[in-house]
């Protein structure tokens, strides 16, 4: 029997490594019960109450305000993210950036600094009394607690995926051709969006999936900069501590599905795009 | 010319968005003095939050550790049925909020969870507990040992191994003394990367843990709590210790290089 049941794994020819047995079953055990096991519950839970509860916990104003708002601020974030990712990329890779190594540390720092002190340091920062916030404020520009505090904070957590797509892709880039489009007469424009822009583009799309990814569902890093105010500025995971708070398990649930689809979609989209773009892009 | 634009216009943006941020933690801290702000750090409720986020830490360390490796073993040398979903399956956190990641054990072993019910007969609690914590952070740190031996070991190939099965060593010995010790940067990337995470992580750990100071209150726990109550210095000194601990086990990946650069050596 257990012949047969470890047989069901194994295709093709017979292997000589040691250790098959025991490391399938140590990782079916590990990723079983502290993935299958916790995620399947976020499928089967919410329809246990049933069918109607959750139609019910999905047709809520306040959820769909916050979705939207998390959405479109990190879908914004993520754009504002394209030009300044490729700019630092460009700068450590080609324009020979005074200072490069520390630039290069610094732009890890997101990916390094806790959540929960990038949150308080930003809403420090931009808190109209705050070192960038007051002159902001002199401007007119209320930054913290509202939207430009929520964009802020995710183009903050975002910035070293966009660096890190493209860079690799950008050392890669033969000098030549730029060298071959400016003989043959192009402008700087036309080198710039055709010859440099064109096979960056997967990586820009991945870097920009990678950053609303994460921005989406973000807590740590905004919650204190975000006004939180229901239906104007909560994001959804807010939302789901507020309901798990209020002990409506349900409407936590709709959220989080919401939530999760939306990441693995994005995630999903990425992938595809970039396998088909790559397959006449990428340089060998 | 437009060179230096991007020269200047680099630095700018580094500056504003990561510099500034940066100096402000420790301005804030140091605000009221060194001795004021070490102060805060003396108190039973910081020293316990510092204590649990060790323990944490070290626990999501072996774990994951241990069972990265092994999966990474198995998903690198062999070719089975379920391969690809397996690739998928371990990578899968990294995708998911920090507060579904929380929100997952709540439905498991809440009051209202599945388990949750019949363990408390038991009187076990892992919901707003510290095996609630533990499970979170084990969650979120999964991928990155695998993740990081995965590719090297890959590209290492397997036919060492397959000399040293020859010569009649057995698995943990081949692990031990022949993969291990060929790809110690990986091994040792993927343990920082999962140590960083683990010391930071917040929000799947405060949608667990219950905010008891002084018990199920990690050190970003701790931080949220003093913010919030307008604590500011013991909020950026707490934020100062565990920036530094990230920071520097962040940098420590990148010591080999570093060294190299500063003694002028290729790498």
């Amino acid at each position: 029997m257990r012949q047969f049941f470890f047989a069901l794994f194994q295709s093709g020819h017979k292997q000589i490594l040691p250790g098959f047995r025991f490391s399938i079953t140590a990782t079916l055990l590990w990723t079983g019960f502290l993935i299958v096991f916790p995620l399947s519950t976020l499928l089967i839970k919410p329809w246990q109450d049933g069918f109607g509860t959750m139609l019910s916990a999905l047709h809520d104003g306040r959820m769909f305000a916050a979705l939207w708002f998390s959405f479109s601020c990190a879908i914004l974030a993520a754009i504002c993210n394209i030009p300044f990712g490729l700019m630092l990329a460009w700068a450590l890779v080609r324009a020979q950036l005074p200072g490069q190594r520390i630039a290069d540390a610094l732009i890890d720092l997101p990916l390094a600094l806790p959540t929960a002190v990038t949150g308080i340091t930003l809403a420090t920062l931009y808190s109209t009394h705050g070192w960038l916030g007051a002159p902001l404020s002199q401007l007119g520009i209320t930054a913290s607690y509202g939207r430009l505090g929520v964009i802020l904070a995710l183009m903050f957590v975002g910035l070293p995926f966009v660096v890190r797509a493209v860079e690799p892709v950008l050392r890669t880039l033969p000098h030549d051709l730029e060298e071959a489009a400016m003989l043959l007469g192009a402008s700087p424009r036309q080198i710039f969006m055709r010859v440099i822009l064109t096979p960056l583009l997967p990586a820009l799309i991945t870097g920009f999936g990678l950053s609303f990814a994460r921005g989406i569902g973000e807590y740590g890093s905004v919650i204190f900069i975000a006004g939180n105010q229901p239906f104007k500025s909560e994001i959804a995971p807010l939302l789901i501590v507020v309901r798990l708070q209020e002990f409506d398990y349900t409407g936590a649930t709709a959220v989080a599905l919401i939530l999760l689809a939306i990441s693995l979609l994005a995630l999903f989209l990425v992938g595809l795009i970039h396998r088909r773009f790559s397959l006449w892009n990428e340089p060998a | 010319m437009s060179r230096y634009l991007i020269w200047v216009m680099s630095w700018l943006f580094i500056v504003v968005m990561l510099v500034i941020p940066l100096v402000l933690v420790l301005t804030e801290a140091l605000r009221n003095g060194f001795l004021a702000s070490m102060k805060t750090l003396y108190t039973p409720d910081a020293l316990a939050a510092i204590w649990l986020t060790i323990r944490v830490t070290v626990v999501a360390i072996i774990i994951n550790t241990f069972f990265g490796t092994l999966a990474a073993w198995v998903l690198s040398r062999f070719r089975f049925v379920g391969r690809q979903t397996l690739l998928v399956l371990v990578e899968l956190p990294l995708s998911i909020s920090p507060v579904v990641s929380g929100l997952l054990w709540l439905l498991l072993f809440g009051a209202q969870g599945w388990f949750g019910p019949f363990l408390e007969r038991w009187n076990i609690h892992i919901a707003f507990a510290t095996s609630g914590i533990i499970l979170a952070t084990l969650f979120v740190t999964l991928p990155y040992v695998v993740r990081t031996l995965i590719p090297v070991m890959e590209i290492q190939g397997r036919e060492t191994e397959e000399v040293a099965v020859l010569a009649g060593a057995g698995f943990w010995r081949i692990l031990w003394s022949v993969t291990l010790p060929s790809i110690p940067e990986a091994l040792i990337s993927g343990i920082l990367l999962t140590t960083a995470r683990a010391l930071g992580e917040f929000g799947a750990v405060s949608v667990v843990s219950g905010h008891i100071p002084g018990e199920t209150e990690t050190m970003p726990l701790r931080i949220e709590d003093l913010y919030n109550g307008y604590q500011s210095v013991g909020a950026f000194t707490m934020a100062t210790l565990l920036a530094i601990m990230a920071m520097l086990t962040v940098l420590l990946r990148t010591a080999p290089d570093w060294a190299c650069y500063l003694w002028k050596k290729d790498p």
